[in-house]
C-alpha cells in the first residue's frame, strides 16, 4: 500500500505546454507515472509530450478517465486551474505553482469546502509513491520504496531527509509535500492520518518551518491518534522574527510560530524532534529498528 | 511589503476611511511648513515617516503647539536617525514627515486586520485599548480583544461591523462612523490585497468623529503584480543594500549577522542550512535560496552578494540538486569564482546526479574549494575554515 497515488493514478497535466509543465511531464513518464493527457486551453488536438492536450479539464477527463491532475499554470491563474479541476470532479489536484496571491487562495479554500476533491500544495514538489508514480518535480532516482512515510512543507528539505534514508537503506511509502504557503489545501494532520491507516507505513518523518500552528495542531492529533514513531524536524531554529524566509508561510510573526515552542510542543506529545537536520535519517532508522549499539 | 503611514492613509481615504488632514514633507523648509500650518491650525503633531513601529517612544512623533515648535520638531526630525524597538539598534534614516492637525481625543481603540492562517480567513480584531501593542492585550487579557471572521464568500457584513463597534462601546453617531470605518477598511483590505490592516489608535474625537490616528499596512508579495499603485510606494530606503540588490535578480537573500555565507537551493534546506552551521559552532551571515535551478548566472550573482558583506568570512554551498547535474554545478561555481575572483574558503556540498566529476572540476579548478559529504560535514568543514583564517 501507499497513500494518494499508485500504479493506477491516472494523471493529466494542466499547463502541460509551457516551459515547466512540458518539462516536468517528461520527467513524470519517465519515472512510469500514468500520465492520460494535458490541458492548455486553445491548443486541443495537438499532442505534448506524447500525450493529447484538451482546452478543459473536464473535457480531459471525460476522454482520459483522469483521476488527478497536477497545475503547472503561472501564479495569476493558478487559483482558477485549482477550481476549474475541483469543478470537473478531478479526486487528487496537486499545485505546484508558487506565489499565488494569499486571497486568491482564501478564496478556492472556502469554495473547496465540502467538496470531495482534495488539494496539495501550492508551493510544493508534489507527491511521490517510490517505484509506482511520481507527480511533481523531485528527483525520483533518490527514492525507494519502503516504510516512511514523509510529509514536509519544504521541497529540497525533503530531498535531503529522503536522501539519508535511502542512503541508509530505508525506503519509503509516500512523501507528500505540501507546500510553503500560509493558505494551503492538505495539512500535516489530513497526511499524518493517511499514514496512520496505511499498512505500508510504519513510520512517520515531518518537516515543518517556522511560521503558523500546522505543526503544533499535528503533535497533538499524532498524541491523541498515532501509535506509529514519529520522527521531526523544524527549519529556522536561527530565522529572525518578522522576515519571510522564502516561503511565503515562513514567518515568526508577533512572537507566534518559532521553532522553539514548535518543537517543544512536538517533543511534549511524543514525537522525537530532531535538532539537527543531519539527524533526521538515523533516528528514523531508530524509530524503526531501536536504538543499535554500534 | 511595507509602505508608510502617510502613504496607508492615502489608500484607505479612497476607501472612505477617515483620516486627519495632513501635509508631508522632506525638507523643514520654513515657508513651507507656514504654509501647512496656515491650512491645519494649531496645534499640529509632526510624525517620522519610517516603517517601523515604536516611532513615539523613540522621539519620532511630537505635539506641536506654536509654528516655532513646528519648525524646531521638523528640523530635529528629519534627517534624525530614529531608534524604535523594531529597527534594532542601528536605526533608520528619516527621510520624510508627516505634518497632521492635532485633534480633540475623547478616546483610543483598537482596529485591525489580519490574514488568520488557522480558519484560512480574514479575522478583525476590535479593543477599546488602543495605543497598545496588540501582542500584549493578546497575551495578558485576551477577553479585551473582540475577533470577527470574513466569510471570503459573502465578504464583511454590517451585522459583524455592528458587533465590533457595541463591543468598543460606540454610541449615536459615533457608533454609524465607526460601522462605516469597519466597513471601508475591510473593502481596502481586500481590494488591496493586505496582509495586515492596522488602525491604532483608532480615534474618537469630543464630536464623535471617528478617526484613522495611525495607520498600518502590510501587503501579500504575491499579489503585487496586480496592485500597481502599492508597489509605486516602495521605499528602498527602508530596505537593505544587499537585499534590494539580490531582488534584481530573483534571489532570497536576508542579511543576518554571522560570519559563513550561505548559498542554498530552496527555501526549507536554506533555513536547515543556518540551523546546521549554528548547531556546529558558527553563526550564519544570511539566508540566501538561488532557486531549484541554481544556475551559473545565479550563482555567479549570489557569490557577489553574499561578498560584498565584510563580516563573510567563508561560504558555505549546499545545493542538493536531484535532478541537477553536479559536474554542470561545479562548472557554474568555478566560472562565477573566477568571474568575482573568490580568495574566501568555500565549501561545497553537493548532491544530484554525476556527483564524482563534479568534485574533479571543483578540485582541479586551483581555488580554495573544499568538498564536503553531506550538510553536517559541510557546516563543519565551513565552521573550521573560518577559524583557520581568523
Amino acid at each position: 500500500m501507499s497513500v494518494l497515488v499508485n500504479k493506477d493514478t491516472r494523471l493529466i497535466v494542466q499547463g502541460i505546454t509551457g516551459k515547466e509543465g512540458s518539462f516536468h511531464t517528461a520527467g513524470c513518464k519517465e519515472y512510469g507515472t500514468n500520465v492520460v493527457g494535458g490541458v492548455t486551453p486553445g491548443k486541443e488536438g495537438q499532442k505534448a509530450e506524447g500525450v493529447p492536450v484538451f482546452n478543459t479539464v473536464r473535457r480531459a477527463k471525460d476522454a482520459t478517465g483522469a483521476n488527478a491532475t497536477v497545475i503547472f499554470v503561472p501564479p495569476p491563474f493558478a487559483a482558477d486551474a485549482i477550481f476549474e479541476a475541483v469543478e470537473s470532479g478531478i479526486e487528487l489536484v496537486i499545485c505546484i505553482t508558487e506565489g499565488i496571491p494569499v486571497y486568491d487562495m482564501i478564496k478556492v479554500k472556502q469554495y473547496m469546502s465540502g467538496k470531495s476533491s482534495r488539494l496539495i500544495g501550492p508551493n510544493c514538489p508534489g507527491i511521490i509513491t517510490p517505484g509506482q508514480a511520481k507527480i511533481g518535480i523531485m528527483p525520483g532516482h533518490i527514492h525507494i520504496p519502503g516504510p516512511v512515510g514523509v510529509v514536509s512543507r519544504s521541497g529540497t528539505l525533503t530531498y535531503e531527509a529522503v536522501g539519508q534514508l535511502t542512503g541508509l537503506g530505508i525506503g519509503q511509502s509516500t512523501c507528500v509535500g505540501i507546500g510553503g504557503d500560509p493558505v494551503n489545501g492538505t495539512d500535516f494532520i489530513d497526511v499524518i492520518k493517511l499514514f496512520n491507516d496505511d499498512d505500508q507505513t510504519e513510520a512517520i518523518c515531518m518537516i515543518g518551518e517556522i511560521g503558523g500552528s500546522a505543526e503544533e495542531d499535528a503533535a497533538r492529533y499524532i498524541q491523541e491518534n498515532v501509535k506509529k514513531p514519529v520522527v521531526g524536524f523544524i527549519a529556522g531554529q536561527t530565522a529572525p522574527p518578522g522576515r519571510r524566509m522564502g516561503h511565503a508561510g515562513a514567518i515568526i510573526s508577533g512572537g507566534k510560530g518559532t521553532a522553539d515552542e514548535k518543537m517543544k510542543i512536538m517533543r511534549e506529545c511524543g514525537i522525537s524532534v530532531v535538532k539537527s537536520p543531519a539527524d533526521l535519517g538515523e533516528t528514523i532508522k531508530q524509530a524503526l529498528f531501536g536504538a543499535t549499539n554500534n | 511589503m511595507k509602505i508608510h503611514e502617510y502613504q496607508a492613509k492615502e489608500v484607505i481615504r479612497k476607501f472612505g476611511v477617515p483620516t486627519p488632514d495632513g501635509s508631508v514633507i522632506e525638507t523643514a523648509d520654513a515657508d513651507a511648513i507656514n504654509e501647512i500650518v496656515d491650512e491645519l491650525g494649531l496645534p499640529v503633531v509632526v510624525k517620522a515617516q519610517i516603517h517601523a513601529g515604536g516611532r513615539g517612544k523613540g522621539g519620532g512623533v511630537k505635539l506641536a503647539k506654536t509654528r516655532e515648535e513646528v519648525i524646531e520638531y521638523s528640523n530635529e526630525i528629519l534627517g534624525m536617525n530614529l531608534v524604535t524597538h523594531q529597527t534594532g539598534p542601528e536605526g533608520q534614516l528619516v527621510k520624510t514627515i508627516l505634518i497632521e492637525e492635532g485633534l480633540d481625543i475623547a478616546r483610543e481603540l483598537y482596529l485591525g486586520i489580519v490574514i488568520d492562517r488557522e480558519t484560512s480567513r480574514a479575522a478583525i480584531m476590535a479593543s477599546e485599548e488602543g495605543g497598545m501593542e496588540i501582542e500584549e492585550v493578546a497575551a495578558n487579557t485576551p477577553e479585551k480583544i473582540m475577533k470577527v471572521w470574513v466569510d471570503p464568500a459573502i465578504g464583511l457584513m454590517p451585522s459583524q461591523a455592528r458587533e465590533l463597534a457595541f463591543f468598543l462601546k460606540l454610541e449615536g453617531a459615533a457608533f454609524k462612523a465607526g460601522v462605516k470605518f469597519i466597513m471601508s477598511l475591510y473593502k481596502a483590505f481586500e481590494a488591496k490585497d493586505c496582509s495586515l490592516a492596522e488602525i491604532n489608535p483608532l480615534l474618537i474625537t469630543g464630536d464623535n468623529e471617528v478617526i484613522a490616528l495611525d495607520c498600518k499596512m502590510n501587503f501579500d508579495d504575491n499579489a503585487l503584480f496586480r496592485q500597481k499603485e502599492i508597489v509605486e510606494c516602495r521605499d528602498l530606503n527602508e530596505e537593505e543594500e544587499l537585499e534590494i540588490e539580490a531582488s534584481k535578480y530573483d534571489l532570497n537573500y536576508i542579511k543576518l549577522d554571522g560570519s559563513i555565507g550561505c548559498m542554498v537551493n530552496g527555501a526549507g534546506l536554506a533555513m536547515a542550512t543556518m540551523d546546521i552551521i549554528k548547531i556546529e559552532g558558527g553563526e550564519p551571515a544570511n539566508f540566501l535560496d538561488v532557486g531549484g535551478g541554481a544556475s551559473e548566472e545565479q550563482i555567479e550573482n549570489a557569490f557577489r552578494i553574499i561578498l560584498a558583506d565584510e563580516s563573510v568570512k567563508g561560504i558555505f554551498i549546499n545545493i542538493f540538486g536531484g535532478i541537477l547535474r553536479c559536474d554542470r554545478l561545479a562548472n557554474g561555481v568555478v566560472n562565477a569564482a573566477r568571474k568575482i575572483n573568490v580568495t574566501a574558503p568555500v565549501i561545497i556540498r553537493m548532491e544530484g546526479t554525476n556527483v564524482d566529476e563534479g568534485k574533479k572540476i571543483l578540485a582541479e579548478s586551483g581555488f580554495n574549494f573544499i568538498v564536503a559529504d553531506g550538510m553536517r560535514d559541510g557546516a563543519k568543514k565551513a565552521v573550521s575554515a573560518i577559524t583557520a583564517t581568523a
